[in-house]
């Protein structure tokens, strides 16, 4: 009996230590991109790069943020019209084909749900001269369009979830009251969709925040998103390393702060990824 | 949860059922309300892939577009080059790889985790982390952690290794067997750009597992250990034929996610020298873009279209089937 005690006690031990030790690695990057962060130009040297800043300074940083500030501006202006945008194309798709079925509906829902998985090179050359034809190559606005399309598979798929959790009978309530589709929507549906305004709205966010190639496709310099001036800044040969490590800590900071405070929203749009949620 | 689903199922077949007895504005409404989705899908997924099949048979290799048919002329042309080859094998090894990666270590996370553990959610946040950011924020940091002159060398060197890797510079492959223009085997390189993309997403392969292992009852595992069965026993022959579909779906994301690989391999490495680290996503994109040959792009985009479609359309419907048989 004792024994059997101690050995718990070793493997509880061992069980936390590779825990800890595992969760140490995958901070690795973290702990690499702040301390090159915070060396000036002078402080940087190959030989030294894990050790901490002897003066931390926050010159990169903020000639990082010069670089890069009216790209990150660009981001802005570009994840929150398409975020709310395709979440809301999202919610009305999920009603209709979680609570309304007509025959075939599955079919639409495939048809919805195949967009998700293309290599998105497969539609670029057209896109690009639509694009172009509209005069919405090279704009945020066309950017807008652009996610808030390819976005609609994935936002009708976390809906389409997250309505079918809500029991039908809620619906054939607000039918013998009288109210009809859009009434139920309105009265019914909406007002128990926040949770999954939330969990769309934080994984769309992310997504098209991250994105690179619709980013780097169809835009410029001076229009191009926070992703495409970070890679810029990175390929340039006269750019010291803690500058473009600031400039991935600045580009990464608001998904990152998002993931922070609302991070088991962010899990349930990773699990909704997987088609079944 | 689960005395809900009787009577729920029943709602769902009595509005089946009155569906055909009349017809009803609101199932009208239904279809309405998805109407411009199904449009604009049907013309910016589906009319696009068609038009970028069309573009790919035709002899528009030039800054000006030529729409004189080129029949299969460009599948082939693509197919001899050196660099397509290569593409094809660095696609191949760095999925297979990168799969077996995610769920070897997802899989081990999510069972360390599912020990009730303290602070579980700290952890699980931990892991999970990466996946909030931008694959060409990963491939920028890791190309400084990678970097032959510093970083992870740097550990290396003190610990006493000779040879220290030169990461995503190297242009050796293993094994290295010559077939036809090309080398088969692992390009070293790809190893890098495997270790970022392995942190970036092996979070996501542990919190399906944890998901999975959620869902089996204690009950089945009592009753085996009731029955004498010790912890490896119950591993292997309870939890882990338990676990197949969530690994289907793991398997079928991260094949995904591999065929697709784009910023990572853009801001990390590019196409490499020797095109060790290339992949269809970048040349497809280089071709078109920077080469102007936007019919030899547009049939590369189609051969990994089609990769994807092998995987996903099969997928997609057993798994549709099966929600609707529920």
């Amino acid at each position: 009996m004792e024994l059997r005690l101690v050995l718990r006690r070793i493997n509880r031990t061992l069980l936390y230590l590779l825990l800890v030790v595992l969760a140490l690695l995958y901070l690795v990057p973290i702990y690499v991109v702040v301390i090159t962060s915070l060396k000036d130009n002078a402080a940087i040297s190959l030989s030294h790069m894990w050790s901490l800043p002897v003066h931390p300074s926050f010159a990169s940083i903020q000639s990082a943020w010069n670089q890069l500030g009216p790209n990150f501006g660009n981001s802005i202006e570009l994840a929150i019209p398409a975020t709310i945008i395709s979440s809301l194309i999202g919610s009305l798709n999920g009603y209709a084909l979680s609570k309304w079925k007509f025959r075939g509906s599955n079919v639409v829902f495939f048809i919805i749900l195949f967009g998700m998985f293309i290599p998105y090179q497969s539609v670029l050359i057209p896109l690009l001269r639509v694009l172009d034809s509209i005069g919405l190559y090279n704009t945020i606005a066309g950017l807008i369009l652009v996610h808030s399309i390819y976005g609609i598979p994935i936002t009708t798929l976390i809906f389409k979830n997250f309505y079918s959790a809500i029991p039908m009978e809620i619906i054939e309530s607000g039918k013998i009251d009288g109210v009809g589709y859009w009434g139920i929507f309105r009265h019914i549906i909406l007002p128990l969709s926040i949770p999954g305004f939330v969990v769309t709205g934080i994984w769309q966010f992310t997504q098209v925040w991250n994105n690179f190639l619709f980013a780097v496709s169809l835009t410029n310099p001076p229009n191009q998103p926070v992703t495409v001036a970070l890679v810029n800044i990175a390929g340039s040969q006269t750019v010291q390393w803690n500058v473009q490590m600031a400039s991935a800590l600045l580009a990464s900071l608001p998904t990152l702060i998002v993931y922070i405070f609302l991070g088991k929203y962010f899990v349930r749009g990773l699990l909704a990824g997987s088609v079944k949620g | 949860m689960k005395s809900e689903t009787v009577p729920l199922k029943q709602t769902q077949r009595t509005t089946k059922l009155r569906k055909h007895s009349k017809i009803s504005w609101d199932h009208f409404f239904s279809i309405t309300t998805l109407a411009p989705s199904i449009i604009l899908l049907g013309v910016f997924v589906y009319g696009f892939i068609f038009w970028t099949g069309y573009v790919s048979l035709t002899n528009w290799n030039s800054f000006i577009p030529d729409f004189s048919f080129a029949g299969l002329k460009n599948y082939f042309l693509v197919f001899e080059t050196f660099r397509f080859q290569s593409d094809l094998r660095n696609i191949v090894v760095f999925t297979i790889l990168f799969i077996i990666s995610c769920i070897v270590i997802g899989l081990f996370l999510a069972i360390l985790i599912d020990q009730k553990v303290k602070a579980e959610s700290l952890f699980r946040s931990i892991f999970i982390f990466p996946m909030a950011v931008s694959f060409v924020v990963t491939g920028v940091i890791w190309s400084w952690i990678l970097n032959p002159e510093t970083g992870v060398n740097l550990v290396l060197k003190a610990m006493g290794w000779k040879h220290l890797p030169s990461w995503f510079l190297s242009t050796t492959i293993v094994p290295n067997i010559t077939v036809g223009q090309i080398q088969i085997g692992i390009p070293l390189a790809l190893l890098a750009v495997l270790i970022a993309a392995v942190w970036q997403m092996s979070g996501f392969a542990m919190a399906v597992y944890l998901a999975g292992l959620r869902g089996i009852s204690d009950d089945i595992k009592e009753a085996a250990r009731i029955d004498g069965a010790g912890s490896w026993r119950i591993f292997w022959s309870i939890i882990l034929p338990q676990l197949r579909a969530t690994t289907t779906t793991v398997i079928i994301i991260l094949t995904a996610a591999s065929l697709k690989v784009f910023g990572l391999i853009y801001a990390m490495t590019g196409p490499g020298q020797e095109f060790v680290t290339d992949m269809p996503s970048m040349n497809m994109f280089q071709t078109t873009f920077q080469g102007n040959q936007f019919a030899q792009g547009a049939a590369i985009s189609v051969v990994l279209l089609l990769i994807m479609a092998a995987f996903i359309v099969p997928y997609l419907i057993s798994t549709l089937k099966q929600g609707e048989d529920e």
